[in-house]
């Protein structure tokens, strides 16, 4: 729980009932980082974390504009996400909503700062909840349930993820 | 790990801002109970009621040490918090090496 940075490595903490904060160091500049968040073909090389395949990565980059994010599991069911982009100063922050779409009812708001120092970028990722039941089955799903199990399973099996 | 949300577990305690800072505090190491509140600059009331929940959880021990109570982190009370929010660092943390990977062979094409 205590606030500390690690470089190379995402740290996680809950700033408050309803939000989850994630920090990571990237040893690039950060419009790079923008750049791989913001454009499809980019989003499929990461987003799945090799634990699976990106099959939609829609991105209407504009303030209204919508996005929707789907990945195929190892295990081949589908992860997805959707939302609107609220804010966009490229290459500095986003604002956009996020749902998942195994809690349809659970809207957030994520805000994604891009800051750079000495070629090296700082990002953090504040989710920002309605409420604390929404944040703690959000955090307690793994984020994304489906893909925790997938990954559990392969780790039962002792099966190298496919990637 | 289920979690029940209950006004007496740790992770409520957590959950205040407050609290945060006496733990950031003890995780540096054992307080007298005056050095937190001169380093914290509350009221003491304010940080004896903190402590007090800190206390009520396990977050936080207590002992006496002639005329001055002194404070420690128990770390063993943050392992359900930690234990919890592990798979959901573990996911972003997967996630975020692959962007930082991709990041890197974006910057080698440049």
């Amino acid at each position: 729980m205590l606030a500390k940075t690690h470089k190379g490595t995402a740290v996680v903490t809950l700033p408050t009932n309803t939000q989850v904060m994630i920090t990571r160091e990237f040893d690039v500049p950060k419009h790079l980082i923008y750049k791989a968040w913001t454009t499809p073909t980019l989003i499929r090389r990461w987003w799945s974390a090799n634990r699976g395949e990106v099959t939609i990565a829609d991105v209407d980059l504009r303030v209204g504009g919508t996005w929707r994010w789907v990945m195929k599991t190892s295990q081949g069911f589908d992860v997805a996400f959707h939302g609107v982009y609220r804010e966009i100063v490229p290459d500095e922050r986003l604002v956009f909503t996020e749902v998942f779409e195994g809690m349809p009812g659970a809207e957030a708001v994520t805000t994604l700062r891009f800051t750079e120092h000495d070629g090296h970028t700082t990002l953090t990722m504040l989710v920002q909840h309605t409420c604390q039941e929404d944040r703690d089955a959000h955090v307690n799903s793994g984020m994304e349930a489906g893909m925790q199990d997938a990954m559990d399973l392969l780790e039962l099996a002792v099966v190298s993820p496919s990637a | 790990m289920a979690r029940a949300a209950t006004t007496a577990d740790a992770f409520n305690a957590v959950a205040e801002p407050r609290r945060r800072e006496i733990l950031d505090l003890l995780a540096e190491g054992e307080l007298p109970v005056n050095d937190l509140v001169t380093q914290l600059g509350w009221a003491q009331p304010q940080v004896s009621k903190h402590l007090r929940v800190l206390r009520k959880v396990g977050l936080v021990d207590q002992r006496e040490n002639g005329r001055q109570r002194m404070y420690r982190l128990n770390g063993r009370a943050l392992k359900p918090i930690h234990d919890w929010i592990k798979n959901y660092e573990r996911t972003w943390n997967e996630r975020l090496d692959a962007l930082d990977e991709l990041a890197h062979a974006l910057k080698t094409e440049e």
